[in-house]
């Protein structure tokens, strides 16, 4: 198997002189027999969103699940924010977790506590703000910035699905994290509350200057949300370039993709 | 393939204990946490717990009463039953119920929190999970059994004084000087050591099915399923070597 040319000469890159903020270099998984990355590289710049495409089991969620030290890979190797994830100890890489927002697939919403417990939780728990006031502060920041802010004390069982999403967005965003990972923002949405989670996701770039990675096979929401597109092809990265630049491919496994 | 999955198994559920006992031994302690289980362990456990203490007691004493009597020895009742339900049946009936009812109900909610990745969810925070929602719910059980099976002693007690009293009337502190004397503080000891494991057990089990639950709803239904099953085994396991244990202090 290839992989592009450009991957074997690192951190610098033909758009100019931005700072990487992630790297992931020939990374491999298998579980059991089968093997899902089979030598995957990415870099991840500051400051932009890079869609990451590709169909449903080629292993998008568990590449990002390996940048955040979630999942152990079986070789290769991944830097964030300059650090080799897999050699930091348990507090350096709680104190790395905290600059990665990671936004789940299924939301992954705690639903024995209220929207509020659920953004207290990590204050609480990991940067040890008790102030009341403090909190209320921080809390109805993060839910007025997804639009949120009524559903403060409601279960989320009480909520639909695009606000499950919404609210967990807002959980990592509470952080202030550098680098947000977007595992599959608008899956299972209508189509109108997709666009809203587009937008969403540029206007957390505006005001927080994360770099983004945002996985999905929603060719609108890459289109609407993408500076850069990896194709996550059989394991590997397949293709790398602008919506447009990929839009004309006539590669077999990803023209389908842009022919909807 | 089989065995090296096994050994696996074998290395990674001593993996879980040992993380288990460091953390006893590692502050900071989630004492908020830790009350709340307790709390939801006494509130899960204690209906069921006095319904079937009281109805054994007063089985154990009606079923003992006629061979007992057969010999002229009626007298001994109190000792008979006191010694039976604090050594073996108030840790037995509470071991078991605790197993099916909070066995199951830690391996199927840390077993959903796993499957709808709520678990990875505070990994990736930094919000340390596993002190949270583990160590926790396994110091709540630990601790809460002890006190489920003196209140099991109790009612089971009460239950046969009750029956003895329909029957002869007998008084109150009669029976309870009797039961008084003739429970030892080794007896005592030795069911709450052993309730102490019991507890632990079944936290551990619960725990460890639910937080390695596959993914899928079957995982949390099968998580819930084995917690049960194994700590049931566990709890007769324990109650025979803590008898073995107990029996060299006896002599
Ligand atoms: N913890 C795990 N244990 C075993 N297999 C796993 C595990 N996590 C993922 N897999 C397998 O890895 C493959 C890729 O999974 P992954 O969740 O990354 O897919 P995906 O690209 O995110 O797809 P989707 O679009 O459906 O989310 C799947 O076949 C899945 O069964
Ligand atoms: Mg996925």
């Amino acid at each position: 198997m290839h992989y592009p040319e450009t991957y074997t000469s690192t951190s610098h890159h033909a758009e100019g002189e931005r700072n990487v903020v992630a790297t992931v270099r020939n990374l491999k998984k298998s579980f059991g027999d089968r093997e899902v990355l089979k030598g995957m590289n990415l870099d991840l710049y500051e400051s932009e969103n890079l869609v990451i495409l590709g169909r449903s089991g080629t292993g998008k969620s568990v590449l990002i699940k390996c940048m955040v030290g979630l999942i152990r890979p079986d070789s290769g190797t991944i830097e964030v924010l300059g650090q080799n994830v897999f050699s930091l100890n348990p507090d350096e890489l709680n104190a790395l977790r905290l600059q990665v927002g990671f936004s789940f697939q299924g939301s992954a919403l705690y639903d024995s506590m209220t929207v509020r417990e659920n953004l207290e939780f990590p204050l609480k728990r990991n940067l040890k703000i008790f102030d009341k006031h403090k909190l209320e502060e921080l809390v109805t920041t993060a839910l007025e910035d997804v639009g949120l802010a009524h559903t403060i004390n409601q279960m989320p069982a009480e909520l639909s699905g695009g606000m499950k999403k919404r609210v967990g967005i807002a959980r990592t965003l509470i952080l202030k994290p550098k680098i947000m990972l977007y595992d599959e923002p608008t899956s299972g949405l209508d189509p109108i509350t997709s666009m809203e989670i587009n937008d969403l996701i540029l206007s957390v770039r505006e005001k927080y200057k994360t770099s983004s990675i945002i996985i999905t096979h929603d060719i609108s929401s890459a289109k609407h949300t993408s500076d850069r597109i990896i194709a996550l092809i059989d394991g590997q990265n397949k293709m790398e370039g602008t919506f447009e630049a990929l839009s004309e491919t006539t590669d077999p496994d990803l023209e389908p993709f842009f022919k909807y | 393939m089989r065995l090296r999955n096994f050994l696996l198994r074998v290395a990674d559920i001593h993996r879980f204990v040992v993380q288990v006992i460091k953390h006893f031994f590692m502050p900071p302690y989630e004492v908020r946490e830790i009350i709340r289980q307790c709390f939801a362990v006494g509130n899960r456990s204690l209906f069921l717990i006095t319904f079937t203490a009281f109805i054994a007691g007063i089985v154990f004493t009606r079923q003992s009463r006629p061979s007992l009597a057969s010999f002229g020895a009626e007298s001994w009742l109190p000792s008979l039953v006191s010694q039976a339900v604090v050594r073996s049946l108030g840790p037995l009936i509470t071991g078991l119920i605790c197993a099916g009812k909070l066995g199951s109900n830690i391996g199927a909610e840390l077993g959903s929190m796993q499957v709808s990745e709520q678990i990875d969810a505070m990994e990736v925070s930094g919000t340390r999970p596993f002190s949270y929602l583990v160590v926790s719910r396994i110091t709540a059980t630990t601790l809460m059994l002890p006190l489920l099976v003196v209140y099991a002693d109790v009612v089971a007690l009460l239950g046969s004084f009750m029956t003895v009293n329909f029957i002869n009337s007998s008084s109150f502190a009669l029976y309870f000087n009797e039961v008084a004397t003739n429970v030892t503080y080794l007896d005592v000891f030795s069911s709450l050591i052993k309730s102490a494991f019991f507890g632990f057990a079944i936290g551990l089990v619960g725990s460890y099915a639910g937080y390695h639950s596959e993914k899928g709803t079957t995982g949390v239904g099968k998580a819930a399923n084995s917690a049960v099953v194994i700590s049931m085994i566990l709890i007769f396991v324990i109650d025979l070597l803590g008898l073995q244990v107990t029996n060299i202090f006896r002599r």
